[in-house]
């Protein structure tokens, strides 16, 4: 089994090694994983899936709490921007 | 303390709404709450302002309310969250559809903009509808609000005018006095009750509550854009015993979807059943297929106020008491929130013994002094 | 729809105990989590392979997991729990794949073993990316966040701290500073009470040995994170101890104020409390018959007091006791209580917060829109405080802390879930 996959984060290809989470595929990627109602940047806080600052869309659902996610194979990750 | 011309015992909505009318009429008006501004019926609500046409009184009150609603929104803060939105009653057959040209007749003919949409134009109204519907009503006027935040104002423009505000319980009113869990005393030459469904005050008010279910999702914006009832929803309303659910779904300023409604009777208990969720949800995926994969942040239930005949008590409380100084603002079953204004602005007209907009009598608590008995139509 | 004796919620070190405990002595065990493996916060495993090397250093933690694998228990990951009934059910979604399903659990003992969360304090700039919870940003870096070479500050409260702090640094980040609010004099009184239980003198002393480099502060705190110019990330934060202030530079702050136990599952069920913890005997039972609690939701204890708790409540779930491990675990209880005390939050750190300062993360909810409101509920219907999808888990202990209201009861879902959990299952069990 290869260490790295490829993912798509707003359309970019970025290599990520196997065993990354999202959140941590947005970090890498310095991409913060939300706008909040007023419009800033946010990115993960908590990091265990409570404070849903590191939701994004993965894979064309809304809303998923990218820290407890695992980057797949050919994922399409998506910020609201 | 100085006496004062109106104490109203309750800060939701209407007691709210009913404040400011009186404030703005120029009484020296008190408020008390014994537990939070704008929650009770307020606060579990659907927020909905529509023009219903279940009967002549009905839609004469939500109609002039409904105006209302319309002239304030301008002055109304963001946190209000005044959506014109319009509502959209949906036909899901040819029985259904057959409602739809005889309802808009009366709409119209009552001055209410309407209008009946086909099948292809109900679909690209709203695109996440079911395909197969046969087609809807219209009424653009309509809107959607967020109502702690509007009682919030209605308060805050009564104060502006004077009037003030006791956090704590009326333990007892009546007789033109209220004794206040902090050991106030206050005195009144008139003492309106706007209390939801907590009738202690007045056991005798004929109040049933009619237990509702209700679910928020999380931001969706634009998933849907009027507020959607199915034309079952009258239907479901109207029923006394049994329990049911209807379709009703609401788009939120914030782009949350609220979903609605089911209707309960004898059942006290405010527990969220997961069956009626279940009932109430398999019957809105049918309209809205697509709600399946929005994510449910929030469930909650509520209480609406019932009375025996569907019409609110709206005046002096005669025929429950002999207590000359107590008035009802009360029994506004799911339409406390379109009913505020207006049945505020009837209540203060009968005070000022001012015409109204609209014939009072439909309304007047004394209505039901009639040995009719005071079962449940 | 699964049925088993006993259902542990929380993979953490209470909940591996209890699920142990239970399983060896003859129960049918399933144990639920919400992360991607077994192990909890304390414990949490690097998921890229490269990383997991330092998972055999820590031996207390390799047995354990171990123990789990052998002892029959059934571990399912991933799995979060929305709702529960004291009558014997809890309904749990798998959020691993892309089709989101709930699968309900009957039990006839039902332990709760689920931990804590890190208290966050708002303060100017606490939104910003680059901010993150102390343990927050341990558990990003083991879900594959590289951060060698990037200085880090560490900062809050709590032994979590240092125990952060040392693992940043043998992940090779540069921490350059842990700042404590604890004053110092506290924290020697809680070394020297610490005498009584040398292995947590001795942890605390190879913290300090991996940190060699690192300036730690007592009596200071993080006042302002700063803003590089783009505005979206950090560039410094500013650190003071009420007397003087000084500029670090960085690229991550990790801070995080001590923690608050997860009693969710516990409020929804009907669980007497005591406080803001969850109250058991001394076999970990609640006050409800067939449901336990073991670890932090009872009071924040530490890794010790988890695991006896932890193995109190699967052996009495199985119907066994150990006069041994009770008298233990009530040992323990002291040094929980003297954390507790010696953590404490200063007063300063109430007034961090600006007007404009974002008090509820989920709905931008500033400072000047919550204080003057009259309580919790009052909060939340008139500014959306706590109306996000964090249900205020984030935001309720700071307001708690802020203007001491304590958040209203929890309903079901006790986290968002797709709205098709609540629709009619095919039948297919």
């Amino acid at each position: 089994m290869p260490d790295c996959l490829s993912v798509t984060i707003n359309g970019a290809p970025r290599q990520v090694p196997r065993g990354t989470t999202v959140a941590a595929a947005l970090l890498i990627a310095a991409q913060p994983s939300r706008l909040s109602v007023l419009g800033e940047p946010r990115a993960a806080l908590c990091g265990m899936g409570i404070c849903f600052e590191c939701r994004a869309t993965i894979n064309g659902i809304q809303h998923r709490r990218s820290c407890q996610i695992l980057c797949e194979q050919g994922m399409t990750i998506r910020t609201n921007r | 303390m100085k006496p004062f011309d109106v104490l109203i015992v309750g800060a939701g909505v209407v007691g709210c709404a009913v404040a400011r009318e009186c404030a703005l009429a120029g009484y020296r008006v008190g408020v008390i709450e014994g537990a939070t501004i704008g929650n009770g019926a307020t606060a579990a609500g659907m927020g909905h302002v529509v023009v219903m046409d279940d009967s002549p009184a009905q839609l004469a009150l939500t109609a002039l309310s409904r105006s209302l609603w319309r002239r304030d929104s301008g002055k109304m803060p963001k946190s209000v969250e005044y959506e014109p939105c319009g509502t959209l009653w949906v036909a899901a057959d040819d029985e259904e559809m057959a409602e739809v040209h005889p309802r808009c007749k009366i709409y119209n003919e009552a001055g209410i903009e309407a209008r009946v949409l086909n099948s292809a134009e109900l679909a690209r109204e709203e695109p996440n509808l079911r395909s197969g519907l046969r087609g809807g009503l219209l009424v653009p006027g309509d809107g959607v609000v967020y109502p702690p935040a509007a009682a919030a104002f209605y308060l805050a423009e009564a104060r502006r005018l004077g009037a003030e505000l006791f956090l704590a319980r009326a333990l007892s009113a009546s007789n033109g006095v209220a004794l206040l869990s902090d050991g106030l005393t206050l005195r009144s030459e008139r003492i309106v009750l706007a209390v939801g469904t907590q009738c202690d005050l007045l056991p005798s008010l004929p109040i049933q509550k009619r237990k509702g279910h209700l679910v928020i999702t999380d931001r969706y914006p634009g998933f849907v854009r009027h507020q959607l009832v199915e034309l079952g929803y009258l239907k479901s309303a109207h029923k006394v015993i049994e329990d049911s659910v209807a379709f009703n779904v609401q788009p939120r300023q914030t782009g949350q979807l609220l979903l609605g409604s089911s209707r309960q009777y004898g059942n006290e208990r405010s527990e969220v059943e997961p069956e009626v969720i279940r009932r109430m949800l398999d019957r809105a995926t049918a309209y809205l297929p697509g709600i399946r994969s929005l994510s449910v942040l929030r469930m909650w239930t509520g209480f609406r106020a019932a009375t025996p005949d569907k019409m609110p008590l709206i005046g002096p409380a005669t025929g429950f008491t002999s207590d000359g100084t107590l008035w009802l603002a009360a029994g506004f079953e799911g339409l406390g929130i379109t009913n505020a204004p207006g049945a505020a602005q009837l209540l203060v007209d009968g005070m000022l013994g001012r015409t109204s907009a609209i014939d009072r009598k439909p309304y007047l608590p004394a209505r039901m002094a009639e040995p009719a008995g005071l079962t449940y139509a | 729809m699964t049925r088993t004796e006993v259902l542990v919620i929380g993979a953490g070190p209470a909940g591996i105990a209890a699920a142990a405990a239970a399983a060896e002595n003859g129960r049918r065990v399933v144990v639920l989590d919400n992360n991607l493996s077994a192990g909890g916060q304390i414990w949490r495993s690097a998921t890229v392979k490269a990383n997991k090397s330092s998972d055999q250093r820590n031996r207390p933690k390799l047995r354990a997991l171990e123990r789990l694998e052998r002892c029959g228990a059934q571990l399912l990951p991933c799995r979060s729990v929305y709702s529960a009934e004291a009558s014997g059910t809890v309904v749990a979604v798998d959020e691993a794949g892309s089709a989101i399903e709930p699968e309900q659990f009957h039990f006839d003992h039902l332990i709760l073993a689920t931990g804590a969360r890190e208290r966050f304090l708002p303060f100017p700039g606490w939104t910003l990316p680059g901010v993150f919870g102390a343990g927050g940003l341990q558990a990003l870096v083991e879900g594959g966040y590289p951060v060698a070479g990037k200085r880090v500050v560490v900062a809050g409260t709590g032994p979590l701290l240092l125990a952060v702090a040392a693992h940043l640094a043998e992940d090779g980040a540069i921490v350059s500073h842990v700042v404590e609010q604890a004053p110092l004099r506290r924290l020697l009184w809680l070394i020297a009470s610490l005498g009584r239980d040398p292995a947590k003198l001795i942890e605390g002393a190879r913290y300090r040995a991996a940190l060699g480099r690192t300036a730690y502060r007592t009596g200071s705190w993080v006042d302002e994170a700063i803003a590089a110019r783009d505005g979206m990330s950090l560039e410094a934060v500013r650190i003071t101890n009420g007397t003087r202030t000084w500029t670090e530079p960085c690229d991550l702050l990790a801070c995080g104020y001590h923690l608050v136990p997860n009693t969710e599952i516990a409020e929804l069920l009907g669980c007497n409390f005591r406080g803001r913890f969850v109250k058991v005997d001394h076999e970990q039972r609640t006050s409800l018959e067939n449901v336990f609690a073991a670890g932090e939701p009872t009071g924040i204890g530490g890794l010790e007091a988890a695991l006896l708790q932890g193995e109190i409540a699967g052996m009495a779930a199985a119907g066994r006791s150990s006069t041994s491990l009770i008298t233990r675990a009530a040992k323990q209880r002291g040094f929980g209580n003297r954390l507790e005390k010696a953590f404490a939050l200063r007063n300063e750190l109430r007034s961090l917060a600006r007007p404009g300062t974002i008090v509820c993360r989920c709905e931008d909810v500033p400072l000047a829109s919550i204080r003057d409101r009259t309580g919790w509920t009052d909060a939340k219907l008139q500014t959306r405080c706590g109306m996000g999808p964090c249900q205020g888990r984030v935001c309720g202990p700071a307001v708690e802390y802020l203007f001491g209201w304590t958040p209203v009861s929890v309903r079901q879902p006790l986290i968002p879930v797709p709205l098709d959990v609540f629709c009619r299952q095919p039948e297919n069990d």
